[in-house]
């Protein structure tokens, strides 16, 4: 039996029978780490891991996660270990706080053993902005593994973690998440505290769980959600997440959005969708074509906001209290100096962007209406759960590009985003799964739910999952 | 130019005295040593969040009751983009267009009883930046060797408190801002001190041709920290301003600065170069949504505010405005005198108190409230001289005891022997010794000076050792000399 090929409710189960300990459980991932041909990690906390791995070892009674390795985006605060959001203005920082979500999942039980790559401070759809180095997609490794948590689910698609935390602001868990053949879920903003989470863009950034099957999905979520003291935009939450088990769709009101499934999208995308559909008509579920017509502003809306709200989120990076720092004679040079050399191109453009789109006298016309179509946004998706549970469509429109293949035109970049951002726009939960292969490589399935829908959304995903049953291990990886 | 008015508005910085700032746990502090109260949030570390302060929002509102404003029910915050080492987060957390507290108005009292009535625009919160402070070149920014930043004032709770363009005057302008002080201070919520900076005040002024309705080009007089120098600073760029436009010219707008030194306004920067703050909703914070019920127990729990008090204190309790003036100037000066003043006569406990107790403890720097002197122990001496056992020189000489033991007066009195002589006998053979041995101003009496009475009552009281009634020496020296 490879360890690394159980899901982490089967290596829980494992621990808990006493078959194996959390040592040898991250022992196992942290020599695949060790051979990290895809590039995941940024940093390794192999002593500290293994300490943790002996201290859940040795209790009475194990915790609700048993010990059982995690990885988390590099985005996420970790005390003592280096934290750097992908971006060479954080190189070398150790945080003196650890995030709330990953501070919890600790508590739960869960060890964390490294950091993964992404996209600089999460912008990007790629993982080709971090300021360190390309990670490359388990199934090809000529091809990006997406972004911007494409470490996080190279790692668990690789199998050097069972699960990993990534976030997401406009599809940077879902996208990755269908690139690399996995299942990966943004809760309803607000579901798990953003305390910790080196923020892109405030109203849009929620973190979620990466995996390899829905039921990890949940069980990972249900140790992170909640109220949090430290992030008023956090959510009392109203039910506890449930491990998904349902096999039946029967009464379920499928919506599929037309607009998604239309031009835009690739034609073997759209294909391998319309079949996991007809699947789901099998176990029951109706399918209803939806129109969502504003979500088509969806993009231009998110690259006003997200870009609006980073201009002042980076705008602390200034090399005075943290982080390296430009060697000046004047503050206006430490400034100019420091921001200008340690931001990367990508970076920059969105905060000249963002920068713009709030200066006076274009406020109303760029953030200001961008804002008013979000609210437009958020009444169409209302309408569409009038008469739909869900929405369905496909989580990318592409399957994995070529590395190198979009870096040079930003907006085709942008592009890889069209179908995950309306749901962030509107809060919403989604989640992607792999439903099926085009082009030799994974395609995934969005699903997206009402606000605090993510148990029925787990439900649906789990049935599905069981139906298209999706070998999610790539080729070639070794055994 | 007399043809010109003035016309100012202020917009006030309160320091709220809170046991956290503004958005983390930290314990804002002055004096202490530097960057001692800090945290991730406070030092804006990567990836942490504000939470608001309750108690901010509590006091904030309170304020707003006691200046008469709409007290919104949702207001958010913003925040006001701008690059500065005092800034970690390189924006502020403030209010913009929907603030906690919306129109009020504020009466206060001109010397002269007469009322002094400003609009209250605004009044919102925010947290305050980090102290930077310039090495050489007299703490300025500009040519400083270097600067160093304490972030210990950094996310100390503000409220911003912005007038209407109602003053007309400097005088006015601090009148209106000593008044406002005052009442801060009543409602617990600010120290309200200008030399450590918990309140601070900018003025904007400008003139105007009398009778003209529209607003002249304003400068910004900013970094005032006191009142005096606030008035001599509206007091100089008015006139300032007056000249420039006398002699034809324009008013730039612009920030000024009030030497106190020299009495000149300098420049500080063009408001054309000022920064464009790129506000924007503040996406970290949820809506600030006070529930009314709360909102209306603040209002019916705001205590009895100074300006009110005051026309209270002259109107019912027969105090003169200079005594309602000084007895408001605290809280804590309020209560002594309102317990001493149910025992006695408002207006004798008033004397007392601003006057001769007051000036014996500025000696030994006790106020009142502080000292071994009781408000019961102020009514009894009152008593005291009113039912004549003690002279008023004696009571003082009474209080002076109270002061130093914290004994009952009516005991000092025997104690020290101090019961006023009012028994004539007794008083005449003092009076008939000195008459005696004064032969040639007893002559200047009866040749009509009058004013030599004086000399004979010092004498008496000398003799007496303070304990003569006065009133019955002066009858009695008529007596003796004059045979009245």
């Amino acid at each position: 039996m490879n360890l690394r090929d159980l899901s982490a409710v089967q290596q829980i189960e494992e621990i808990r029978a006493g078959r194996v300990s959390s040592l040898d459980l991250v022992d196992a991932h942290l020599a695949a780490i060790a051979h990290d041909d895809v590039e995941a990690f940024l940093a390794v906390d192999a002593d500290g891991a293994r300490s943790r791995a002996r201290a859940i070892d040795a209790m009475p009674e194990r915790p609700p996660l048993a010990g059982v390795p995690i990885a988390v985006k590099d985005a996420l605060s970790t005390r003592d270990i280096v934290t750097t959001s992908g971006s060479k203005m954080l190189e070398g920082f150790r945080p003196v706080y650890t995030a709330t979500c990953v501070a919890r999942l600790e508590a739960a039980g869960a060890v964390v053993v490294g950091k993964t790559n992404m996209d600089e401070f999460a912008m990007g759809s790629s993982t080709e902005n971090s300021a360190y180095k390309n990670t490359l997609n388990p199934w090809d490794h000529t091809r990006v593994p997406g972004g911007s948590s494409g470490g996080s689910a190279a790692a668990v698609s690789a199998r050097q973690v069972p699960w990993s935390l990534g976030s997401d602001t406009g599809g940077s868990i879902r996208q990755p998440a269908a690139l690399c053949g996995i299942v990966g879920m943004k809760p309803t903003y607000g579901a798990i505290s953003r305390y910790g989470l080196i923020a892109f863009a405030s109203s849009l950034d929620q973190v979620g769980p990466l995996a390899r099957t829905v039921a990890d999905a949940a069980l990972l979520l249900k140790y992170v959600v909640g109220h949090d003291p430290m992030d008023s935009t956090s959510l009392h939450w109203p039910t506890p997440i449930e491990v998904p088990t349902a096999t039946d769709l029967t009464g379920l009101r499928i919506g599929v959005v037309e607009e998604l499934m239309g031009q835009g999208i690739d034609p073997g995308i759209r294909a391998v969708v319309d079949d996991a559909l007809v699947q789901a008509e099998g176990l029951g579920a109706t399918i209803v074509p939806v129109s969502l017509p504003t979500s088509l502003s969806g993009l231009a809306t998110y690259y006003v906001l997200a870009p609006a709200e980073c201009s002042a989120n980076l705008a602390r990076f200034d090399g005075i209290r943290y982080g390296p720092s430009a060697d000046a004679d004047t503050l206006l040079d430490q400034y100019e100096v420091t921001r200008g050399t340690l931001f990367g191109a990508e970076v920059k453009r969105r905060i000249m962007l963002g920068t713009f789109a709030l200066a006076s006298g274009y406020y109303d016309q760029y953030y200001g209406r961008a804002q008013r179509v979000r609210t437009l946004i958020v009444r169409e998706f209302a309408r569409a759960f009038a008469h739909v549970d869900v929405l369905a469509s496909p989580t990318s429109p592409t399957v994995a590009f070529p590395i190198g293949d979009r870096t040079a035109d930003p907006y085709s970049m942008y592009l890889a985003d069209v179908c995950t951002i309306p749901a962030s726009l509107a809060g919403l939960p989604a989640l992607s799964i792999p439903c099926g292969m085009a082009e030799g490589l994974p395609v995934g399935l969005q699903l997206a739910g009402p606000a605090f829908s993510e148990n029925r959304l787990l439900d649906v995903a789990h049935a599905l999952e069981q139906a298209i049953a999706f070998d999610t291990r790539p080729p070639g990886l070794p055994q | 130019m007399s043809d010109l008015e003035p016309v100012i508005g202020v917009e006030i910085h309160v320091q709220l005295s809170t046991r956290t700032k503004m958005f983390c746990g930290c314990e804002p502090s002055f004096g202490d040593a530097p960057n001692t109260h800090t945290c991730p949030v406070c030092l804006a570390h990567p990836g942490v969040l504000p939470v608001v302060n309750e108690e901010a929002i509590r006091r904030a509102i309170i304020i707003g009751h006691a200046l008469g404003c709409d007290i919104a029910p949702r207001s958010i915050f913003h925040r006001k983009n701008y690059f500065y080492p005092d800034l970690p987060k390189a924006y502020q957390i403030s209010q913009f267009d929907i603030p906690i507290c919306g129109r009020g108005s504020f009466t206060a009292l001109r010397e002269d009883g007469s009322e002094l009535v400003v609009g209250i625009t605004r009044v919102h919160l925010e947290e305050d930046a980090a102290k930077l402070t310039h090495a050489g070149v007299g703490g300025r920014r500009v040519g400083a060797d270097g600067s160093v930043v304490d972030f210990n004032r950094g996310g100390t709770p503000l409220v911003e408190i912005v007038t209407e363009p109602d003053l007309r005057s400097a005088s006015d302008t601090a009148t209106f801002l000593r008044q406002l002080r005052q009442t801060l201070l009543f409602l617990g919520v600010s120290d309200c001190s200008m030399e450590e900076g918990s309140m601070r005040a900018d003025a904007n002024v400008s003139v105007r041709p009398v009778g003209s309705q529209a607003l002249g080009v304003k400068t910004e007089l900013k970094n005032m920290n006191s009142f005096r120098f606030l008035e001599r600073g509206v007091e100089a760029e008015i006139a300032r301003q007056r000249e420039v436009i006398g002699s034809g010219g324009d008013i730039t707008q612009e920030t000024v600065h009030y030497e106190p030194d020299t009495g000149h306004i300098t420049s500080l920067r063009s408001k054309e170069e000022s920064h464009d703050y790129r506000y924007f909703p503040e996406p970290d914070l949820v809506p600030v949504v006070p529930d009314r019920a709360w909102v209306d127990e603040l209002r019916a729990s705001l205590p009895e505010l100074p300006i009110p008090l005051r026309r209270r204190l002259v109107g019912e309790m027969g105090l003169s405005v200079e005594d309602a003036e000084v007895i408001t100037q605290s809280p804590q000066l309020v209560a002594y005198f309102m317990d001493a003043a149910g025992q006695a006569d408002p207006k004798l406990c008033a004397n007392w108190i601003r006057g001769e107790l007051r000036a014996q403890l500025r000696d030994i720097g006790q106020e009142p409230w502080q000292s071994k002197v009781t408000p019961t122990h102020i009514a009894q001496i009152v008593g005291l001289v009113a039912d004549g056992t003690v002279s008023v020189p004696a009571a003082k000489e009474v209080l002076a005891g109270v002061i130093e033991t914290g004994d009952d007066p009516a005991a000092l009195v025997q104690a020290k022997g101090l019961a006023q002589i009012s028994d004539e006998g007794e008083l005449a053979a003092i009076i008939g010794a000195i008459v005696d041995a004064h032969p040639e101003q007893a002559q200047q009496l009866r040749e009509g000076q009058n004013k030599v009475i004086g000399f004979f009552v010092g004498q008496a009281m000398k003799q007496s050792g303070g304990r003569a009634d006065p009133q019955a020496v002066q009858r009695l020296v008529r007596k003796v000399v004059l045979g009245e």
